[in-house]
C-alpha cells in the first residue's frame, strides 16, 4: 500500500522532497527561511478551506521582493463571517487557481526551507489536510512559531500566562506598519520583520538552538 | 510580478529624493526589485576594500554609521529615508568606507542593474545621487547641508592649525580674472587694469598662465623709458608666473610671497602652471583676510576711544564667527575665540568708564560676567548677566563704597547695553544693588542660597555659580570660591536641590524618537533647543562639578571633560557630554546665524534630515546624564 502511494507521487511533490536530501546548515545567516501566511474561511482544521496564501522567501537574510507572492485558490466553501477580515469574497475579480495549483507553488517556494508563520501550527495544519485531500504526504519542514518566539524573547516578567500573542500586538510591538493587515503576503511580511525583530533579541548561535526555541506547542483547541 | 510587498516599498520610497522624482510606475517597477535586508545592531553591512554589492541601499528604519576606516571617524548616520553604499552606482571598485548597523535596522537594497537604466534619462535623480554619493563622504560635522560636493568644502585640518590663529583661514582672491595675450600692446593692457582698478594683469595662453605684469613692472619698465608703451606684453612679463594651488590659507600665501619677494600670487587648479588659471592673490587681498582676524580685531578694539567704535567692532567679531562656522573650525576653539573677543569688548567698557568716573574705586572689585557668558557659550548676543564684588570695607564706609560701585555698574551696564547686550530683564546685573556688593555681602547671600534651597534660590545659585572673572582682583573671586565650596561641604542636601532642578528640563524626545515640540505658546510647534538639550547639560555639568568641589571651570564642555578625568568609571558618557554640548551650541549659534535671532526656538521642517540626525544624536548622552544624576544624588528622595 505505501509502495503504491509513493509510486503515484507526482513529479513537483518528488522535486519537493528531493530537496531534503540535503540537511539544514547550522550557521543560521546561510538557512533559508519561508514565512508564510494563510487566509480561510475559518478556523476549523477539518471544515475550513484556504482562502489565500502568501509566501516570501529570505535567503542570505534578504527577501526577495520578486519571488514574494500571493495565491487566492478555488473553493467551494465559503464562510460570509470571515469575509469581513480577509476581504476575499467567492466571487471577486482577483484570478484565482485550483488548489492543487496552489499547493503546488507553495511546495516550489518551499523546499527544505525552515517554515515560519504566526501560529505556524494553524498554517501547516490547514496546508496538510488540504495536501492530503488530493493524496499527497504531510509538509516535511522544520517550523519555527512567532508567537512561541515572541513569548521566549519576552523578559518573564512580560510574559502572558497563556502564552497567546496575536500578530497586531506582535505589530504594535515592533512598530511595523498594519496598512495590509489581513492579506496573506501583507500578515506574511508582518510575521517576517517581526520574526527579525524577535531573532535580532534572541540572538541563538545556531539553526539548532532557534529550532528549539520555536517549537510551538500544541495547537489550542479553544482558539 | 506587483504584490503588497512592492507596494509598500514603492509607499515608502515615494517619500524620499530620489525616489520622490521618478514617476509612480517605474517606481512600482524598482519596488518589485528591492531586497528586504535585516541587520542586527553592529552588524557590518559593507567594508572597506569589500567587492561592491549589486545593490546600493535605503534606510527604511534605524541606523547606519558610516566610517573610514583609516581615520576611525564617523563620517555620516544614515536614518529612515537616507541613502547609502553609492559606489557601486559610480565606479566599478571596492567600497571606500565601513557601513555598521547603528542600531537594529531594516534595509532596502536597490538592485543597481534594475535602477541605472530606468534612472539614466532622470537628471534630478541622477544628480541627487551624484551629491549623495560626495556627500557620504564627507565629515558629519561639516557646515555644508547635505547635498554639497566635497570639494567645495574647505577642510580644516585641526592638528596642523590647532596653534595659530591666522593660519586657518583660507585666503580669498580675486576670481574675475583679468586676462589678456602676450600680444596685447601695454598701453591697451594699462587702461584695462585702471578700468578694472587692478594691480595686476595675467598673460595667459590657452587658458594657462604664462606671465603677470603688476604695477611695479609698469613703474620699473616704462616710466623708466626702458620699454615703450606701444611694445607688446610680452616684453615687460614677469614669466614663468609663480602659481599656488588655490586651497591656501593666509600664511602660506604670505610664505609664498615673501620667498618669491613678489606682491601678486596666481592660483591655478592643480597648482602648476600647467593648469587653468582661476584667480589672483594680491598683498591686499591678504591685508584684507587678516583684517578679519581675532589678533587685528583685539588690538583695534583695545585702542577704542568710544562705545560706538567698540559696537562697530564687534561686528567684525559676528563676521569672524560666520566665517569660523562655515569652515567648520572646532567649537571649542571658535567658542573660546569669541569669548575671548567678547571679554576684550567688555573690559575695554569697563576700561572707559573709570577713565570717565570722577576717582578711581576706592577699594579693589572685581567684575564677573554670570550665566551663558560667565560659561563662555555666549556666541551670539544674548541678555547681560552680570556681577560686581568689591572688598569688604568697615560698616560705616559701606553705604558711600556701594554707591559707589552701583554709579559704575550702572554706566558700565549702559555701555555693555549699547554695544549690544540687551539688559538682564530679571535685574541680574551689576547695576542692581543685589548683585553690587561686598565680598562678605556675597558670603551671606550665597550662604543663605546652600543652607535654605528653595526654587528661587536654586535658579539664582544655577546663574550665578557659573561666574567667571572679566575685569578686576582675582583674589575676591578666589575667596567667593572658597565660599562656596565650604558651604555646600556643609550642606549637601543643596545638591540633591540642584539635582532636582537639573532633571526638571522636559525631554527632548517621545518614545518613538520623535521631536517633542512645544505645544502652546507664541513658540508653538517649534522645538526649544535650548530648554529641551542645551539646558540639561549645562544643569549636569554644574552639579556634577560642584559635587567633586571644583572651582574655576565654568565652560560646560570643559566641566564634563574635568568630571571625564576624575571619574574614569563614567569617562565616555561625560565625554560625549562634552561633545554633545559643543555640537548643540554650534547648532543654535548657526541657527541663530542663519535666522537672525538667538537661535533658541527651531523650525523642524526647516531643518535637514541629516540635522535632525545630528540632533538626535546628542539626546542619548542627555538622557544618560540625567539618569547618572537621578542615582546620585538620590533625587527621588526629595519628591
Amino acid at each position: 500500500m505505501m509502495t503504491k502511494t509513493k509510486k503515484e507521487l507526482p513529479a513537483f511533490w518528488k522535486a519537493y522532497a528531493a530537496s531534503f536530501k540535503n540537511g539544514l546548515s547550522q550557521d543560521l545567516s546561510k538557512v533559508s527561511l519561508v514565512v508564510l501566511d494563510t487566509e480561510t474561511t475559518g478556523l476549523n482544521l477539518k471544515k475550513d478551506r484556504i482562502l489565500s496564501i502568501g509566501a516570501l522567501r529570505i535567503e542570505n537574510g534578504q527577501i526577495l521582493t520578486k519571488e514574494a507572492f500571493e495565491l487566492f485558490l478555488e473553493q467551494e466553501k465559503f464562510n460570509a463571517q470571515t469575509v469581513s477580515i480577509h476581504g476575499i469574497r467567492k466571487t471577486s475579480a482577483v484570478q484565482k487557481i485550483a488548489e492543487l495549483e496552489g499547493l503546488k507553488k507553495v511546495l516550489t517556494i518551499l523546499e527544505n526551507a525552515i517554515l515560519v508563520a504566526h501560529h505556524v501550527g494553524f498554517d501547516t495544519g490547514m496546508l496538510n489536510t488540504s495536501l492530503k485531500r488530493h493524496g499527497l504526504p504531510k509538509l516535511k519542514n522544520k517550523t519555527l512559531d512567532t508567537s512561541v518566539l515572541f513569548h521566549r524573547s519576552l523578559p518573564r516578567s512580560q510574559q502572558k500566562a497563556n502564552s497567546h500573542y496575536t500578530l497586531d500586538e506582535l505589530a504594535a510591538f515592533f512598530n511595523i506598519s498594519t496598512s495590509d493587515r489581513h492579506t496573506a503576503l501583507g500578515d506574511a511580511y508582518i510575521t517576517a520583520i517581526a520574526f527579525w525583530h524577535i531573532i535580532g533579541k534572541l540572538k541563538p548561535t545556531s539553526t539548532k538552538e532557534l529550532l528549539k526555541k520555536g517549537r510551538f506547542f500544541s495547537w489550542p483547541i479553544s482558539f | 510580478m506587483q504584490n503588497s510587498i512592492s507596494y509598500r516599498i514603492a509607499d515608502f520610497l515615494k517619500r524620499f529624493p530620489p525616489f520622490s522624482n521618478i514617476p509612480e510606475a517605474t517606481l512600482q517597477e524598482i519596488a518589485t526589485e528591492v531586497n528586504i535586508v535585516y541587520k542586527e545592531k553592529g552588524s557590518v553591512i559593507f567594508k572597506q576594500g569589500e567587492a561592491t554589492h549589486p545593490h546600493y541601499y535605503v534606510v527604511h528604519k534605524g541606523a547606519i554609521s558610516l566610517w573610514s576606516t583609516h581615520e576611525q571617524l564617523c563620517l555620516d548616520i544614515c536614518d529612515e529615508g537616507d541613502i547609502f553604499g553609492l559606489r557601486p552606482l559610480m565606479a566599478n571598485d571596492s567600497y571606500r568606507l565601513d557601513a555598521l548597523a547603528e542600531e537594529e535596522s531594516i534595509l532596502y537594497a536597490i538592485p543597481i542593474a534594475v535602477f541605472r537604466p530606468l534612472a539614466k534619462n532622470n537628471s534630478a535623480v541622477t544628480t541627487f545621487l551624484v551629491e549623495s554619493f560626495a556627500s557620504n563622504t564627507r565629515n558629519p560635522y561639516a557646515s555644508m547641508p547635505k547635498g554639497q560636493l566635497l570639494g567645495d568644502t574647505v577642510k580644516f585640518d585641526a592638528n596642523r592649525h590647532s596653534t595659530d590663529f591666522l593660519d586657518f583661514q583660507p585666503v580669498t582672491y580675486t576670481k574675475d580674472l583679468v586676462t589678456a595675450t602676450s600680444n596685447e600692446r601695454i598701453a591697451t593692457l594699462a587702461k584695462a587694469m585702471t578700468m578694472h582698478r587692478i594691480g595686476a594683469i595675467l598673460i595667459t595662453e590657452n587658458q594657462l598662465p604664462l606671465g603677470i605684469i603688476t604695477d611695479k613692472d609698469l613703474r620699473n619698465k616704462i616710466a623708466t623709458g626702458l620699454h615703450s608703451i606701444t611694445e607688446n606684453a610680452a616684453s615687460i612679463m614677469s614669466t614663468p608666473v609663480i602659481t599656488y594651488p588655490a586651497q591656501l590659507s593666509v600664511a602660506q600665501a604670505q610664505m609664498g610671497m615673501m620667498k618669491n619677494h613678489i606682491s601678486h600670487l596666481v592660483l591655478t587648479e592643480d597648482g602648476t602652471t600647467n593648469t587653468k588659471a582661476i584667480g589672483v592673490l594680491s598683498k591686499h587681498d591678504i591685508m584684507l583676510s587678516l583684517g578679519n582676524n581675532p589678533a587685528v580685531l583685539v588690538k583695534a578694539i583695545k585702542r577704542s576711544k568710544s562705545v560706538e567704535e567698540i559696537k562697530s567692532l564687534r561686528m567684525g567679531v559676528m563676521n569672524l564667527l560666520r566665517g569660523y562656522l562655515k569652515q567648520n573650525i572646532p567649537m571649542a576653539l571658535t567658542a573660546n575665540i569669541i569669548a575671548e573677543l567678547n571679554d576684550v569688548c567688555i573690559k575695554q567698557i569697563i576700561t572707559l568708564t573709570l577713565q570717565r568716573m570722577t576717582s578711581g574705586p576706592p577699594v579693589p572689585f572685581a567684575w564677573l560676567a554670570l550665566g551663558s557668558q560667565g560659561r563662555k557659550e555666549q556666541l551670539l548676543h544674548t541678555d547681560q548677566d552680570n556681577a560686581l564684588v568689591f572688598a569688604n570695607v568697615p560698616d560705616g564706609q559701606l553705604p558711600t563704597t556701594q554707591s559707589y560701585f552701583l554709579e559704575l555698574g550702572k554706566k558700565i551696564t549702559a555701555g555693555l547695553h549699547a554695544i549690544g547686550y540687551d539688559y538682564c530683564p530679571a535685574g541680574m546685573m551689576a547695576s542692581n544693588p543685589k548683585w553690587c556688593q561686598s565680598l562678605d555681602g556675597y558670603r551671606r547671600t550665597i550662604s543663605a542660597w546652600i543652607t535654605n534651597p528653595g526654587p528661587n534660590e536654586v535658579l539664582l545659585s544655577s546663574i550665578f555659580f557659573d561666574y567667571s572673572l572679566v575685569y578686576g582682583d582675582a583674589i575676591l573671586i578666589s575667596q567667593l570660591s572658597k565660599h562656596i565650596t565650604k558651604t555646600i561641604r556643609s550642606s549637601p542636601i543643596f545638591l540633591s536641590h540642584l539635582a532636582k532642578d537639573a532633571l526638571m528640563s522636559p525631554s527632548p524626545t517621545g518614545f518613538f524618537r520623535q521631536f517633542l515640540v512645544e505645544q502652546d505658546g507664541e513658540h508653538r510647534d517649534y522645538f526649544d533647543l535650548k530648554k529641551r538639550a542645551l539646558m540639561p547639560l549645562i544643569d549636569a555639568a554644574r552639579v556634577l562639578t560642584l559635587s567633586e568641589h571644583i572651582t574655576g571651570i565654568s565652560n560646560t564642555w570643559d566641566r564634563f571633560k574635568k568630571l571625564a578625568e576624575i571619574q574614569p568609571q563614567n569617562a565616555e558618557l561625560f565625554l560625549a557630554c562634552s561633545y554633545a554640548s559643543k555640537a548643540l551650541l554650534k547648532f543654535r549659534t548657526k541657527q541663530g546665524l542663519a535666522h537672525n535671532d538667538s537661535g533658541r526656538f527651531i523650525s523642524l521642517d526647516k531643518l535637514t534630515k541629516e540635522e535632525k540626525v545630528k540632533l538626535k544624536r546628542t539626546f542619548k548622552s542627555i538622557k544618560g546624564i540625567q539618569e547618572l544624576i537621578n542615582t546620585r544624588f538620590m533625587v527621588s528622595r526629595l519628591q
